[in-house]
C-alpha cells in the first residue's frame, strides 16, 4: 500500500540520485533483494536468527507506573531495547548480513551515529563471519566511546571521519564513497530507511518485524489495536518498522517524534528535518532536508546522536505530506526528563533516542482517558548514554 | 529542436582539437577556493597555460563523488562565503569568453530551481554543465530545461555501466560524455585503470560525441596515455591540490606552467610518443 514504486518513489519522495558508479551496485542489490524476499529459505533463516540469536519476539510491556505518573492513558512499550545488542538495529543488520552472504560479498561496511547500528553490524559480521568496517564521525566517536570500544571488541575496524560536520551525515557520505570503489566485493549495510532506492524499502522490510509483532501482541494481550503509536525519527527506521503494520488501521493515530535539540526555532540547533526542513536531495533520495536557501546541508544538533541527521527517510516525507503520520518535536531537556522518568518509574533505561518517543507518549497520555492505549517503540536501551553521563558529560 | 548554442560551443572546441591532432585539455577548478576573489585569475592562468575548457566546480557541503582533495576545496570555498551567485559573478567577470562548464551537485540546482539555474548559467557565460549525482533516469527534467536554455548537459559513464545504459547515456548527453576512469571518487592515482581505454572504445561504438576522461589523472604521462584514445583529458584534484599547496603569490604561475605541461601532453603525433 505504501511501498515504493518500481523507481523507488514514495509519492514524490525517494528515487536514486547517485553518481553513475553507484547505479550498477544499487541495481544488483535491488535484484538480489527481490530474489531473497521471494525465497522462503531466506525468511526461514532470518526468522530462526531473530528468535535464537536476537531473542525475538521482543516483549510488549504495559507501563502501569509510567502511565499513572503521566496521569491518563495507558502507555505500552514495544521492548526493542531487550534485543541482543540492545536496540532494534539488529533486525536490519541480520537481514542485510544474510543478503550479503547470498550475494557472496566478502566485506561489509556501515555508517553509524549513536554507534548502535555500528555495533549491530559488527555483531552480525562476527556471527556470519564477514569482516566489517564502520564509519563514524569524529564528534560521534567522542560522544559514544562505549560503542566504539564494543565495535572493536567485536572485531570490526572503526574508521573515524573528520570531514564536514564530523557526524552521521559525513559518516554516511564516507561509506557511500567507500562503496563506490569497492562494490564488487563489499556490501553496504545501511542503518536506516534512508539513501537511494532500494535501501529505504530494504531496511523497511527488516524493520517491520517490530510493528508486525506489536500489532499481534496488542490484539492478543489487550484484545484491541492501540489508539496511538509513537516512535522517534532520525533516519526513521524504527518508526517505519512499527508504523508499517498500522498504516491500514485508520483508527490508529501515528506519531513520529523528531529531535528538537535546543529548540525547533534555533537553526542548526535541532535535527527536525520534517518539521523544519525543505525538499532536497541527500544521500541519493529526494526527501526533507535541513539546508540553507542555497541547498547547502545544515549543521544539526541533538543530544541523541542517533537522531542527529539532517534528512529523513523518504517514506516519512511522504507520510507527512499525505497526513497519515503526525510529526512533532521533543527537545533535549524533555528527552532527558523522559530518560530518567522511565528509569525511575519502570526500571527501564531507554536510549536517549527512544526517550524522545517516551516524552511525547507521556504528553499524549496526560490529556487522555485510561482506556486509550498508546503504543511506544522503545527502540533501544540507554547504557551508551548512561556511560556518557557517568564519564562526566553534563546533562 | 532549436540549436543548442552551449553544446555547439563545446563540440567546436573538441572539433578544433581533433583537427590539430590533440585531445582537449579540460582543467577543473573549485570556484571560491581559496577565495571568491581569486578564482577569475586562476581560470585565466589555466587558459593561458593551454586549457581548452574550464570546468568550474560549485562548492557543495556533501560532495559524494569527490575524494579528500575536492572535498577540502569545497569546504574552503564555502567557509570563504562562496555561493551560487558568487560563482555566477566570477564567470561574468571573465574579460575574455572561455568555454566554461559548470560542475555542480544536484541539490543546490534543485533547491534554486532548474529553470532558474539554467537561465542564470547561460547568462553568466557557461556553455554546459555536469551534475555528478544525477543519473539519466532522474534527469529528464534537467535534460529538457538545460537544452532549452542552450546549455550542454554531460552525463557520466563508469567502468561498471552496462552496455544498455552506455547507449542511454550517450544518447542524452550533449557537448561531451564524461568517462569516469575508475570505481570510486575523484583524486589522483598512480596508475590509470587499463579498463578505461576499453570503456571508451565500448562507448565509441555507440556514439560520435566527444569522450572526455576524468577521475585520477594528475601527470603529463597519464594525460599523454589517455589522449591516445580519448577526445578530452580532465584534470581536477591535482590542480586543486597545487593551488592549495602554493604560496599565494606563486599559485598563478604554478597553475599556468602545470597546465602548459598537461596541455602539451594532450598533443598526439610522433614527437609526443
Amino acid at each position: 500500500m505504501s511501498d515504493a514504486d518500481e523507481h523507488g518513489y514514495f509519492g514524490q519522495f525517494g528515487g536514486r540520485f547517485v553518481p553513475e558508479v553507484l547505479v550498477q551496485p544499487l541495481q544488483e542489490l535491488e535484484a538480489a533483494m527481490h530474489a531473497a524476499f521471494a525465497d522462503e529459505s531466506f525468511w526461514s533463516r532470518y526468522g530462526q536468527l531473530l528468535r535464537d540469536y536476537v531473542g525475538r519476539p521482543s516483549p510488549l510491556f504495559v507501563a502501569d507506573r509510567l502511565s499513572s505518573s503521566a496521569g491518563g492513558a495507558t502507555i505500552v512499550l514495544k521492548r526493542e531495547d531487550c534485543n541482543h545488542t540492545g536496540a532494534h538495529k539488529i533486525n536490519n543488520t541480520i537481514g542485510q548480513g544474510l543478503l550479503a552472504l547470498r550475494m557472496r560479498k566478502t566485506r561489509m561496511i556501515a555508517e553509524t551515529g549513536a554507534g548502535q547500528h555500528g555495533v549491530a553490524t559488527a555483531t552480525t559480521g562476527a556471527l556470519l563471519g564477514i569482516p566489517v568496517e564502520v564509519y563514524i564521525g569524529a564528534e560521534d566517536a567522542r560522544r559514544q566511546s562505549l560503542n566504539v570500544y564494543l565495535m572493536k571488541l567485536l572485531g570490526a575496524t572503526v574508521r573515524v571521519v573528520e570531514s564536514g560536520s564530523r557526524t552521521l551525515k559525513d559518516a554516511t557520505s564516507e561509506a557511500f564513497r567507500d562503496w563506490a570503489a569497492s562494490a564488487g566485493s563489499t556490501f553496504y549495510c545501511i542503518g536506516s530507511v534512508v539513501g537511494a532506492h532500494p535501501y529505504p524499502s530494504l531496511v523497511k522490510r527488516f524493520a517491520r518485524v517490530i510493528g508486525d509483532e506489536a500489532r499481534a501482541q496488542c490484539q492478543e494481550r489487550l484484545g484491541r489495536l492501540p489508539d496511538h503509536v509513537v516512535a522517534c525519527v532520525g533516519g526513521g527506521s524504527n518508526a517505519i518498522g512499527i508504523f508499517a503494520a498500522f498504516l491500514g488501521d485508520s483508527q490508529t493515530k501515528l506519531w513520529g517524534v523528531e529531535a528538537a535539540g535546543r529548540g525547533l526555532d534555533s537553526p542548526a540547533e535541532n535535527a527536525a528535518s520534517l518539521l523544519r526542513g525543505t525538499i532536497g536531495v541527500l544521500h541519493g533520495a529526494r526527501t526533507m532536508v535541513l539546508q540553507d536557501g542555497g541547498g547547502q546541508v545544515s549543521a544539526t544538533r541533538s543530544i541523541a546522536a542517533g537522531l542527529d541527521y539532517p534528512a529523513v527517510g523518504p517514506e516519512h516525507a511522504h507520510l507527512q505530506a499525505s497526513g497519515r503520520v503526525t510529526y512533532v518535536g521533543v527537545d533535549d531537556r524533555q528527552a532527558l526528563d523522559a530518560f530518567s522518568e522511565l528509569a525511575r518509574q519502570e526500571g527501564i533505561v531507554p536510549a536517549l533516542e527512544s526517550a524522545h518517543a517516551i516524552a511525547h507518549a507521556c504528553d499524549l497520555a496526560r490529556a487522555r482517558p485510561r482506556d486509550e492505549v498508546i503504543l511506544v517503540s522503545c527502540s533501544g536501551r540507554g547504557d551508551k548514554d548512561a556511560a556518557r553521563f557517568a564519564l562526566g558529560e553534563p546533562h | 529542436m532549436s540549436r543548442n548554442l552551449g553544446a555547439a560551443t563545446i563540440s567546436g572546441v573538441f572539433d578544433g582539437c581533433k583537427s590539430a591532432d590533440r585531445a582537449a585539455f579540460v582543467a577543473y577548478l573549485m570556484a571560491g577556493d581559496p577565495l571568491p576573489s581569486t578564482t577569475a585569475a586562476l581560470i585565466r592562468a589555466a587558459i593561458d597555460g593551454g586549457a581548452d575548457i574550464v570546468e568550474l566546480g560549485f562548492p557543495y557541503s556533501d560532495p559524494l563523488a569527490d575524494g579528500p582533495s575536492i572535498q577540502a576545496a569545497a569546504t574552503r570555498a564555502l567557509r570563504a562565503g562562496t555561493t551560487f551567485d558568487s560563482v555566477l559573478q566570477i564567470a561574468r567577470s571573465l574579460p575574455v569568453p572561455v568555454p566554461l562548464v559548470a560542475f555542480s551537485y544536484f541539490n543546490p540546482l534543485y533547491v534554486r530551481g532548474l529553470e532558474r539555474c539554467a537561465r542564470d548559467l547561460h547568462q553568466a557565460g557557461f556553455a554546459g554543465a555536469v551534475i555528478p549525482d544525477l543519473p539519466p533516469e532522474e534527469g529528464a527534467e534537467a535534460v529538457a530545461v538545460f537544452a532549452s536554455a542552450g546549455l550542454a548537459l554531460s552525463f557520466l559513464v563508469a567502468p561498471t555501466t552496462p552496455a544498455k545504459r552506455l547507449s542511454l547515456i550517450a544518447r542524452v548527453s550533449t557537448g561531451f560524455i564524461y568517462v569516469v576512469s575508475r570505481m570510486g571518487v575523484t583524486g589522483s592515482v598512480t596508475v590509470i585503470d587499463r579498463g578505461t581505454k576499453a570503456l571508451a572504445q565500448r562507448l565509441r561504438e555507440q556514439t560520435d560525441k566527444a569522450l572526455a576522461v576524468g577521475f585520477g589523472i594528475s601527470t603529463p604521462q597519464q594525460a599523454r596515455m589517455v589522449a591516445t584514445f580519448a577526445d578530452g583529458v580532465i584534470v581536477g584534484s591535482a590542480l586543486v591540490d597545487l593551488i592549495a599547496s602554493s604560496p599565494p603569490d606563486q599559485a598563478l604561475p604554478a597553475v599556468r606552467s602545470y597546465c602548459a605541461r598537461l596541455s602539451a601532453a594532450c598533443r598526439r603525433g610522433a614527437d609526443n610518443a
